[in-house]
């Protein structure tokens, strides 16, 4: 009795700092910002009591210009644009280098590179790189496409009013396809050379081959790419501010926490972060019980 | 064992590490009642030198106090107010504070945090040293909460002479449809895009000098107050004109921001520019000597203004200090020294222009003679609910010219965020 409670007390005492750290800081401050809001604190002074759900409702039903669903709709663009961009480019990517090919290590490196950039960073350069200037005043890839004779292809990139999100992703999507091929590599690596072995031997194409005993194995990396991109992309925020900054072209619902933060709107931001962190648990925390549940299965 | 011993290390380390972090508490100013702390986020460039000057003036004047700076740097005001914040609601405020004068003091204001400086303005004589107009913008409910350290002028047109020569616009525009035709020209001149702008707070600002010429100074400051609707025919006409003035101006105006504009103007790409007098100082910064000013065309004597004022908390440690700090501040010498160096002009009336540089003696010149009217981007017409509002509706009107949509827009945020009546 005595022996197991000694093995239990330095366990205890090694991760409680970090169990201190997590309840104030994560759990403690999730519980503070749902209290504020459900709170009718819309400027500097303290808040008068209680309002419900209202925030919430209001965000949806009384918000000029109907921002909150603009920067939904922004949200839903770049995250489609986004997740479909890095799997298909990851996966292209993954397919070559998996065919044995030449110096793998050092494309790798090089495809894997971008995501050591920071956002920040990567959205100033390509801030200049998606100058929305056209014909003589064009710059950046523009300025190419003008220079190569190749005019029709110029495109006013993040500031089109429908589909300026798309290009938003096109930064996201050239920093994080290396991430999803490097996850895809590792998914076909972890493939038992006999089942490759077994199919030759059986007679199939090399289509076939991926078609009907490779990709059917990847469905767990596929999964954890869609859930590691989805989740980033909901959060998005350093990039959009570092490309476009705070506008309404290119709001997302964290871009509009800080807006409305910023002029001191505190339960409205607080009812967006809440929203915000609703939508990323939907699709993250039945990830994480499957996973959860996988483990426990082997 | 010996690996639980490290473990047992580990957590002692963290332990005294949150310890420290929980003890290290701020440093209290107003000790012995003698220290004045000013917060501002005056921490660099002309604004520094601008505040030093004016503590210049404050340690000749209030020898029996000390200037303690609580200034707050970065973000363009933004960390600092997010610390102000903080601070009032522990009831711990500084000493005093700077803030824009006018509407966005209305949060403080209604929640009783300030104190009403009223009587002081009778007893420092700045009821007849301010213009009639300012007083009037800054008066809430008969009181005078803040004491304004300078003024900026908003509704500037600045221009490239040698493009405006190249067109053949020898005289200014002082109606609207003056400077449409000036715009005419140079369009015509090859500048494509003669007026520069960038986003959506600038084209708020542009929006407010045409709304100005549309509807003449009393009705535009009704806008504000409460008196004039922003559902009128007037207001449909004025954003109308303003959707046709947004096609003289560059396409990628929303990648902009004032200083990019400002320089399509001063690479003679952009003839014209809408931006406050802050504008000349950069300008002269950067070098470039080839530039004109007038009022926006249609605005006539009126002088839209926002001015960085200072203010007495409630439960500040050491109010006669304050007092004097913003006595310093209201003075003309006060106002002299810190004005030179900030390229704002004073608030007073009775300043000498000796020191000046040559537009702001001619704002100065303005300003005695003007009808002052407030500005929403900064914070002397509205409170920064409004100004968020405000900026997001020009942003999307910017992008897709709905005319309906953004009257529908001002008009609500004018009622959700604007003066109860």
């Amino acid at each position: 009795m005595r022996h197991r409670r000694r093995t239990w007390i330095p366990g205890l005492l090694l991760i409680s700092p970090s169990l201190i750290l997590l309840a104030v800081f994560v759990y403690g401050l999730i519980g503070w910002t749902v209290n504020l809001s459900l709170q009718d604190r819309h400027n500097a002074r303290p808040a008068k009591g209680y309002v419900g759900l209202d925030n919430y409702t209001k965000l949806f039903t009384s918000d000029i210009n109907d921002r909150f669903v603009h920067s939904l709709k922004n949200l839903v663009v770049f995250t489609l644009v986004f997740m479909v961009g890095t799997i298909v480019l990851g996966l292209i990517w993954a397919l070559l280098l998996e065919r044995r090919a030449k110096a793998e290590g050092f494309w790798r490196t090089i495809y894997l590179f971008p995501m050591a950039v920071s956002f920040v960073a990567s959205g100033v350069v390509w801030r200049w790189l998606m100058n929305t200037g056209q014909g003589d005043s064009a710059g950046g890839i523009n300025a190419i496409f003008h220079g190569l004779g190749l005019s029709f292809l110029e495109s006013p990139w993040w500031t089109d009013p429908d589909w300026g999100m798309a290009a938003m992703a096109v930064p996201a999507i050239w920093q994080l396809s290396g991430y999803v091929m490097a996850l895809f590599l590792a998914g076909f690596r972890g493939i038992p050379e006999e089942l490759r072995e077994a199919a030759v031997v059986d007679g199939a194409t090399t289509f076939q081959l991926y078609r009907q005993v490779l990709f059917p194995q990847l469905t767990p990396t596929i999964l954890s790419a869609l859930i590691i991109t989805g989740h980033m992309s909901m959060k998005m925020f350093d990039l959009i501010m570092s490309v476009s900054g705070a506008q309404w072209l290119t709001e997302v619902p964290a871009v509009y926490v800080w807006q409305t933060l910023l002029t001191r709107d505190y339960a409205k931001a607080a009812a967006i972060s809440v929203f915000l962190l609703l939508i990323v648990a939907v699709v993250v925390v039945p990830y994480l019980i499957h996973v959860n549940r996988s483990e426990k299965r082997s | 064992m010996r690996l639980s011993r490290r473990v047992a290390a580990v957590a002692v380390a963290f332990g005294t590490m949150f310890a420290t972090v929980a003890c290290s508490s701020s440093e209290e100013p107003g000790e012995g009642s003698k220290k004045v702390e000013v917060f501002t986020w005056w921490a660099d460039g002309g604004e520094k030198a601008g505040l030093d000057g004016l503590v210049g003036v404050f340690k000749t004047d209030c020898a029996g106090f000390e200037f303690l700076n609580g200034a707050v740097a970065g973000g363009a005001g933004s960390n600092a107010k997010q610390v102000l914040a903080s601070r009032l609601q522990q009831n711990d405020p500084p000493d005093t504070f700077q803030a824009h004068a006018g509407a966005e003091l209305s949060d403080y204001i209604n929640d009783d945090q300030l104190e009403d400086l009223s009587a002081q303005y009778t007893e420092w004589g700045l009821t007849n040293a301010f213009p009639k107009g300012l007083i009037d913008n800054l008066t809430v409910d008969g009181k005078i909460y803040s004491v304004p350290a300078n003024i900026h002028r908003a509704n500037v047109l600045w221009s490239n002479k040698t493009v405006l020569a190249k067109a053949g616009i020898t005289k200014d525009a002082t109606t609207l449809d003056g400077f449409f035709a000036d715009l005419d020209k140079l369009k015509a001149s090859g500048v494509a895009a003669p007026l520069a702008l960038g986003k959506d707070w600038t084209q708020q600002m542009l929006f407010e000098a045409l709304l100005i010429s549309k509807l003449g100074p009393e009705k535009f400051n009704g806008l504000w107050n409460g008196t004039t609707s922003w559902t009128g025919a007037d207001i449909t006409d004025a954003i109308t004109t303003y959707k046709r003035l947004l096609t003289y101006t560059n396409k990628d105006r929303d990648t902009f921001d004032w200083t990019d504009a400002e320089k399509l103007l001063m690479d003679g790409k952009a003839a014209y520019q809408l931006m406050g007098d802050w504008e000349a100082a950069d300008l002269d910064a950067k070098g470039f000597k080839d530039y004109g000013w007038s009022v926006f065309p249609g605005n006539g004597n009126t002088f839209q203004w926002l001015a960085d004022s200072f203010v007495l908390p409630k439960g500040a440690k050491n109010a006669d200090g304050t007092k004097c700090w913003l006595k310093t501040v209201g003075s003309a010498t006060g106002q002299a020294a810190f004005n030179q160096k900030k390229g704002s002009i004073p608030a007073r009336t009775d300043v000498g222009t000796d020191g000046f540089p040559a537009y702001q003696q001619a704002a100065m010149a303005d300003w005695k003679t003007a009808t002052q009217v407030p500005s929403c981007p900064h914070g002397s017409a509205c409170a920064q609910t409004w100004q968020g509002a405000v900026g997001s509706a020009q942003g999307k009107f910017s992008s897709d010219g709905d005319v309906a949509a953004l009257q529908k827009a001002l008009a609500s945020a004018a009622a959700e965020f604007g003066p109860k009546k």
